[in-house]
């Protein structure tokens, strides 16, 4: 067969189906802020880590809640927990409990990180 | 031979409790570390031994700590405690003077009135009837006080009172029973023969009139000796378990054995020494501000106790350390909330009997298990040479003026420095412990320290009171840790800074970490003084206030923060200050969205001051470019 340099690009839709919310699930039931967060991006432009490292916390609240844990679990451990987030948080998010819930979470059920 | 059955609870109550004490010290001897062991030896056989005799005479007896911070409940307290005493005392020796024999057994001396009803009559004896009577209705008031605690506890001045188990009930009604019970009995016994001083004379010859005080008395010395035995035998399951614990406590600390940040068995002494008081819950502005009463450190240590999962109460507290500054036991509350916190979850078991009266070692890890680094990623850097190092830390970046002021007074200083953190460094580490993970956060602390080391600087300027603190507690460096209000100070001090004095009102926060977590008080006030008119407040010193912003509570959500700081910043402006001043930049932050009064680091107000013509000359020098911000406003 000929190959002229196309290829069909992979589908990037999210499946909720496929997708396990059960670390965001664990994470909102315990710190009820977790869901009313807008990603507005306050959280990761004030980082520290996201100072040294491409670490966003907007990013990973948003792959959380999608259930898209693979990335997640190795970049939540980045986070130094120094709590500059929480401060400039415009929607009064415990971003510092998020993250220690997360991590916990990602502990408790390994098999849901995937 | 002096007998009656009615004794026999007693006299098994008491020799359980006494074998009891000695067995449960022997093994906490036993468990206590080796170097721990060796100080508490040299402390009984040495000085310690005598201050250790007054503070159990002073607090475990006249409880002198709570009479000084609230009359009525230290009278309560006392009443019940030293007055038991006395009556102990003074019971041995009227036992011994006027019975039959010398050195009898003890419950000839707690039952003197059955065995000798025609005690009394006149001159010598009657004199100390009149006392053992007047020593009965001293603790009689304390426990009418005790019992009008449980249904309204503000009558003593305390506004939460500690919520109990059924065990605990059941132990409280046989103490509350022992007193008028003892009272009654001797009062029948009286009336029957006549005897008896003001109390229990009076009472007697009114129930005899209308009572059969013969028949009567009997069952009532029965009760006395049942509700004494209760109470010895229910004791080490109970929080009365405080009573022989505090001994032990006592003198433990006197010879010298802290906390640490292991745990062991100093720290279970201290949570049986809790007698759940409730003057902790009283000082929480957690619960006086934001409402909630559940967390206390009464309760972490009942927790812990009882054995249940006490990690929400443990991560939910603001570690401000105003529990542990107001316990009348001087338990360190906070250490050992910080091992709760780095035990993480427990799980909850119920426990048999025999495991409720000895109670294993409480094995805990003292740092969790996690496989692999977290911060991999950090950089190793080679700092610039230097003398002093400023690290403002992540709070100062969120509040640029602290930065940029002191800034101004570094130059205007004429110090050689390096401001290290400068494009935003990494964490000090104290939050990470603060959340109980005290393995990630020491590969924070191994690589701050490595650039500390590398710098060569004597000295470390902080600007934010958690850095300093973990400075100066967790990171093993031979160089010089200051707080910024310590550093202006110095500079004060040597003359290498001159002030203008500044016609304002001006109130100072002390910031808890600095305060009482480090013990920083009288700095940031010495400059204050030197820039400012520094006003009272109702808050100083060791009572300040938590401003709610702290980064130790994980739990509370932003509306219960803002609950606190608003309390807060109303108190500290009563005196309409022109500044409301504070040394910490999550303070700052925190109180500032709470009030319209300005509020200011002491930095600021410093870098205000500061003698105009002093910046000039040091920016003509081409040493380092410098921002110098005209105006401070925030």
């Amino acid at each position: 067969m000929e190959r002229f340099g196309f290829a069909i690009s992979k589908g990037r839709q999210i499946d909720y189906d496929a997708n396990s919310r059960h670390i965001a699930g664990y994470i909102s039931e315990r710190e009820p802020s977790f869901r009313v967060c807008i990603e507005c991006g306050c959280c990761a432009a004030t980082c520290t880590t996201g100072n040294f490292t491409s670490f966003s916390l907007r990013e990973l609240h948003i792959l959380l809640k999608r259930g898209e844990n693979e990335s997640v679990r190795e970049n939540i451990k980045k986070c130094m927990l120094c709590g500059k987030c929480t401060l400039v948080c415009p929607r009064g998010v415990n971003t510092r409990n998020v993250v220690t819930l997360a991590r916990q979470a990602f502990q408790k059920f390994p098999a849901d990180a995937v | 031979m002096q007998f009656d059955p009615f004794i026999i609870p007693f006299n098994i109550g008491l020799y359980f409790i006494v074998i009891y004490a000695v067995v449960r010290s022997v093994s906490w001897f036993g468990d206590l570390s080796r170097p721990d062991k060796l100080r508490l030896q040299r402390g009984f056989f040495g000085k310690a031994f005598g201050q250790s005799i007054k503070e159990i005479f002073l607090e475990s007896l006249i409880h002198r700590k709570i009479l000084k911070s609230n009359p009525r409940l230290g009278y309560m307290h006392m009443s019940l405690a030293f007055g038991w005493f006395l009556l102990i005392l003074f019971g041995t020796i009227e036992a011994d003077v006027f019975g039959a024999h010398h050195l009898n057994a003890p419950y000839k001396a707690i039952f003197f009135k059955f065995f000798n009803p025609e005690h009394g009559r006149m001159g010598f004896e009657a004199a100390f009837s009149f006392l053992m009577d007047l020593i009965l209705a001293f603790i009689l008031s304390g426990l009418v006080l005790a019992i009008i605690k449980r249904f309204s506890s503000r009558v003593v001045g305390i506004k939460k009172t500690t919520k109990l188990r059924v065990l605990d009930k059941i132990a409280l009604t046989s103490l509350w029973l022992i007193f008028p019970s003892r009272l009654l009995a001797e009062s029948f016994t009286s009336g029957a023969y006549g005897t008896g001083s003001f109390l229990t004379g009076s009472l007697g010859s009114i129930l005899a009139s209308f009572l059969p005080a013969q028949e009567m008395a009997y069952p009532f010395w029965w009760l006395y000796s049942l509700s004494l035995g209760t109470f010895f035998i229910l004791l080490p399951l109970t929080r009365y378990m405080h009573i022989p614990t505090e001994l032990f406590l006592i003198f433990a600390r006197n010879s010298g054995i802290k906390t640490g940040d292991q745990p062991g068995a100093f720290r279970e002494i201290q949570i049986y020494s809790c007698s759940s008081c409730g003057i902790c819950i009283d000082a929480c502005q957690l619960n006086f501000s934001a409402g909630i009463t559940n967390i206390q450190s009464a309760y972490l240590m009942k927790g812990i106790r009882n054995n249940e999962n006490v990690s929400d109460i443990a991560f939910n507290c603001l570690m401000c350390g105003r529990c542990d500054q107001k316990c009348p036991v001087g338990i360190e509350l906070t250490p050992l909330r910080m091992l709760s916190r780095r035990a993480g979850e427990t799980v909850e078991n119920e426990q048999s009997i025999w495991q409720k009266y000895f109670p294993g070692r409480q094995v805990m890890l003292p740092v969790k298990p996690v496989s692999d680094p977290s911060y991999s990623w950090l950089k190793q850097e080679e700092p610039a040479k230097t003398d002093v190092i400023y690290f403002a830390g992540c709070m100062t970046h969120l509040t640029p003026a602290i930065k940029n002021s002191m800034i101004t007074i570094l130059e205007a200083s004429g110090v050689r420095y390096n401001f290290l953190d400068e494009k935003g460094g990494v964490c000090c580490g104290r939050p990470l412990m603060l959340a109980g993970q005290d393995r990630e956060a020491r590969e924070l602390i191994n690589h701050n320290s490595q650039l500390i080391w590398k710098s060569g600087a004597h000295t470390i300027v902080t600007s934010c009171p958690i850095c300093y603190k973990v400075f100066k507690e967790s990171y093993y460096l031979d160089v010089e840790v200051l707080h910024h209000s310590q550093f202006i100070k110095n500079l004060i001090e040597e003359g290498s800074l001159k002030l203008n004095f500044l016609h304002r009102k001006v109130t100072y926060h002390t910031p808890c970490d600095l305060g009482r977590g480090s013990g920083v008080y009288n700095e940031p006030k010495d400059v204050l003084r030197h820039v400012a008119r520094l006003l009272k407040s109702d808050f100083e010193d060791e009572n300040s206030l938590c401003c709610g912003g702290s980064l130790g509570n994980m739990k509370i959500s932003s509306r219960q923060k803002s609950m606190i700081a608003h309390d807060v910043a109303t108190e500290l402006t009563k005196g309409n200050p022109d500044i409301l001043a504070t040394s910490c930049p999550l303070c700052k932050k925190t109180l500032s969205a709470a009030t319209t009064t300005r509020v200011a680091d002491i930095s600021e107000i410093v870098a205000d001051a500061i003698v105009r013509t002093a910046i000039k000359k040091k920016l003509n020098e081409p040493v380092r470019k410098v921002k110098v911000a005209v105006d401070f406003h925030n």
